[in-house]
């Protein structure tokens, strides 16, 4: 038990409180907001060392599990964490030279920090309902950001955006309580327990669906993500990025997290099936709209989408090299949708526009920004030796042992095609002479601001560069986070305490719904 | 009851459904409003039904004794109803503002975030089409 299972949570709150406490004074906010990063960041690298000494507990006001809230971090929980307070820093520093005052007084830092409550929520929770509460935690703190400036473009989005979400947010709901009904309890652990005892099989699949439409939905997989190119490109540059980073990965980490511990049953259907066929669409389809538009932020949003495909595809083969590259892509993408986002806000700052007509010159008016760009543009396309390559090496290595030829020719192409949209990226925003004329690069910043746009992009690049140059530690994690979900006996025991001996009446075991007083977490 | 229920449900979520299917903005958070309360009942269905036998510790007791309902579902529907009532509230909102600033709730007038992509080739196409209609 530690309660530094329980930071990703306290730590964001209290850096939000703080914020909302120093409303009046911009540079307080700001100076809190970057301070409880760095904070967040610490105790998620405290996390990761203490996980590797076996997965970590806490009982929520001392209600033993199944009856009380459990916060749960295994591998693939500290590993999240650590790289959303990596984001969290870069994000925080670069919004010090983004964000506009305007946006600042009506609370981007506050927001920013609710943000990332929901998403350290979801993380570190071990029950479903709770898992339920942070997704709704971090959709209003999406909301917020989204349309915070109000301006048209952003409304018109954020209306999409709001939409759509609040019927994935149903479903997921109705998802939940389903599988309540089932089984009388809503700790995933004792879900992995009980699940398998129901004697209606083809109900759990049926919910087992309703979850993928759900988390899929949030996720943004083919055929739900049409409310992700519709308004992630509309909101401010620090926006844009943390969303593009994290949030649609929330829903892939609630994915591989339900689908290896819970609906393991039926294998064949849920992954095999469905969640293979969603992949193959789901990486075309985000690569070929990607190719459709010309404008670079919309370009990117589509590329979320691609990407995510190549992370659902890895959890619907569903063996353990396979899911060690979903861990492992999670962490590379992460950093390189953050890094690009941010490095678009820079050149669409440089160049005054973001569709590709009114872009470029980059390598002339800021060469330095150029080549430091070119590492997760690179990474993106999958070049050796950047973390994409590896990525999706392995990715493309299970998929071939596991002898599933067409997706592995779906993520080649998509890879393809993402190497084409690199190379159109950086023939319209680098290479080509701006319609303008010469630009004033970077020198045109205030010193300040300078900094704190460009010493991001440069951090995360090198977090790009050294996955790349040595990805064995990041591949050892990795391994050792899948190891964590297909044997899923030391979570449970972590979570239940040691088994329990057998149940002797199988047959009688929760089938109904739910007997009175049999308690889960509210 | 339970059946009741049951179909009750399914009428809403019918409704829902119609409604969503609107491209008029207020019509399609109605219908969010609907299928939220439609999972809602089916929160309280699957955590089993019980008449007249009220969760409540009586007396000198320390636990719940005999039979009473199942006091979980609704301390999950009250969660779930707050949470919706809060996003409907700003989603509302939004729509509100969205007809301030563009002046329309039609879904499919929104084309301020994405407008329609040309190409130099539909632009040729659209021109030839015209063309050969004024020939015509």
């Amino acid at each position: 038990m530690s309660w530094l299972v329980a930071a990703p949570i306290l730590v964001p709150l209290s850096t939000a409180a703080l914020c909302a406490l120093a409303w009046r004074s911009i540079p307080a906010q700001r100076g809190i907001s970057l301070a409880g990063a760095v904070a967040l960041l610490l105790c998620a690298i405290g996390l990761l060392a203490q996980v590797a000494g076996g997965v970590q507990v806490m009982q929520m006001g001392g209600w033993k599990a199944p009856f009380g809230i459990t916060l749960v971090a295994d591998t693939l929980t500290a590993i999240m964490v650590l790289v959303t307070a990596i984001m969290a820093v870069a994000v925080a520093a670069y919004s010090l030279g983004d964000i506009d005052p305007v946006r600042e007084r009506n609370g981007f830092h506050p927001v920013f920090h609710a943000l990332l409550v929901g998403v350290g929520g979801a993380f570190v929770t071990g029950d479903l309902f709770n898992m339920y509460v942070w997704f709704e935690a971090m959709l209003i703190s999406s909301f917020v950001l989204l349309a915070l400036g109000g301006t048209k473009e952003q409304l018109d989005g954020a209306i999409k955006y709001a939409a759509l979400n609040l019927i994935a947010t149903a479903a997921l709901l109705l998802a939940v309580v389903l599988l309540y009904g089932l089984t009388g309890t809503l700790n995933m652990a004792e879900l992995a327990r009980l699940v398998p005892q129901v004697q209606n099989q083809g109900t759990v699949t049926t919910v087992a669906v309703l979850f993928i439409i759900a988390f899929g939905m949030k996720a943004a997989v083919f055929p739900l993500f049409f409310w992700l190119p519709a308004s992630y490109h509309t909101p401010a540059v620090a926006v844009q990025a943390i969303f593009a980073g994290l949030l649609t990965k929330v829903g892939v980490y609630a994915l591989l997290r339900t689908f290896t511990l819970i609906f393991v049953g039926d294998t064949g259907w849920t992954h095999g099936g469905i969640l293979l066929w969603i992949a193959g669409f789901t990486l075309v389809a985000g690569a070929l709209g990607s190719l459709a538009t010309k404008d670079l932020r919309k370009a990117l949003s589509w590329q979320v989408v691609a990407h995510i495909g190549y992370m659902v595809m890895g959890l619907a083969l569903y063996t353990p090299l396979a899911i060690a590259g979903v861990v492992f892509y999670l962490v590379h993408d992460i950093v390189v949708k953050t890094n690009l986002f941010l490095g678009a806000g820079v050149a669409r700052r440089l160049s005054g526009s973001s569709r590709y007509e009114g872009m470029g010159g980059l390598f002339r008016s800021a060469p330095i920004l150029a080549l430091v760009m070119f590492v997760p543009l690179g990474s993106l396309a999958g070049f050796p030796p950047l973390s994409g390559f590896w990525s999706k090496l392995v990715l493309v290595q299970a998929g071939l042992a596991a002898q599933s030829w067409w997706i592995v020719a779906a993520a080649l192409v998509t890879a393809l095609l993402t190497m084409m949209l690199a190379g159109r990226i950086w023939a319209e925003v680098v290479w080509k002479a701006h319609p303008a004329g010469d630009l004033a690069g970077l020198g045109g910043f205030s010193p300040g601001r300078r900094v704190a746009l460009v010493a991001p992009l440069v951090a995360l690049s090198l977090v790009t560069v050294t996955i790349g140059v040595w990805p064995e530690p990041v591949m050892d994690l990795a391994g050792r986070a899948a190891l964590g979900l297909l044997d899923p006996a030391p979570y449970i025991e972590a979570v239940l305490g040691a088994p329990a001996p057998q149940p002797t009446m199988v047959g009688e075991l929760p089938v109904t719904p739910a007997a009175p007083g049999q308690g889960g977490a509210p | 009851m339970e059946v009741v229920l049951a179909f009750t449900i399914g009428g809403l979520v019918t409704g829902a459904v119609y409604m969503l299917l609107s491209r008029n903005l207020l019509r399609l958070l109605f219908g969010v409003i609907i299928l939220s309360n439609a999972v809602n009942l089916s929160i309280f269905l699957a955590g089993g039904l019980d008449y007249g036998v009220p969760p409540l510790i009586q007396g000198a007791d320390k636990v719940l004794e005999g039979t009473y309902a199942n006091p979980l579902p609704q301390a999950l529907i009250l969660t779930a109803i707050v949470i919706g009532f809060s996003l409907l509230a700003f989603a509302l909102v939004l729509v509100y503002r969205g007809w301030q600033d563009m002046g329309t709730i039609d879904g499919d007038a929104l084309r301020v975030a994405e407008p329609v992509e040309t190409t130099p080739a539909l632009e040729a196409a659209a021109r030839a089409r015209k063309h050969g209609r004024e020939t015509a």
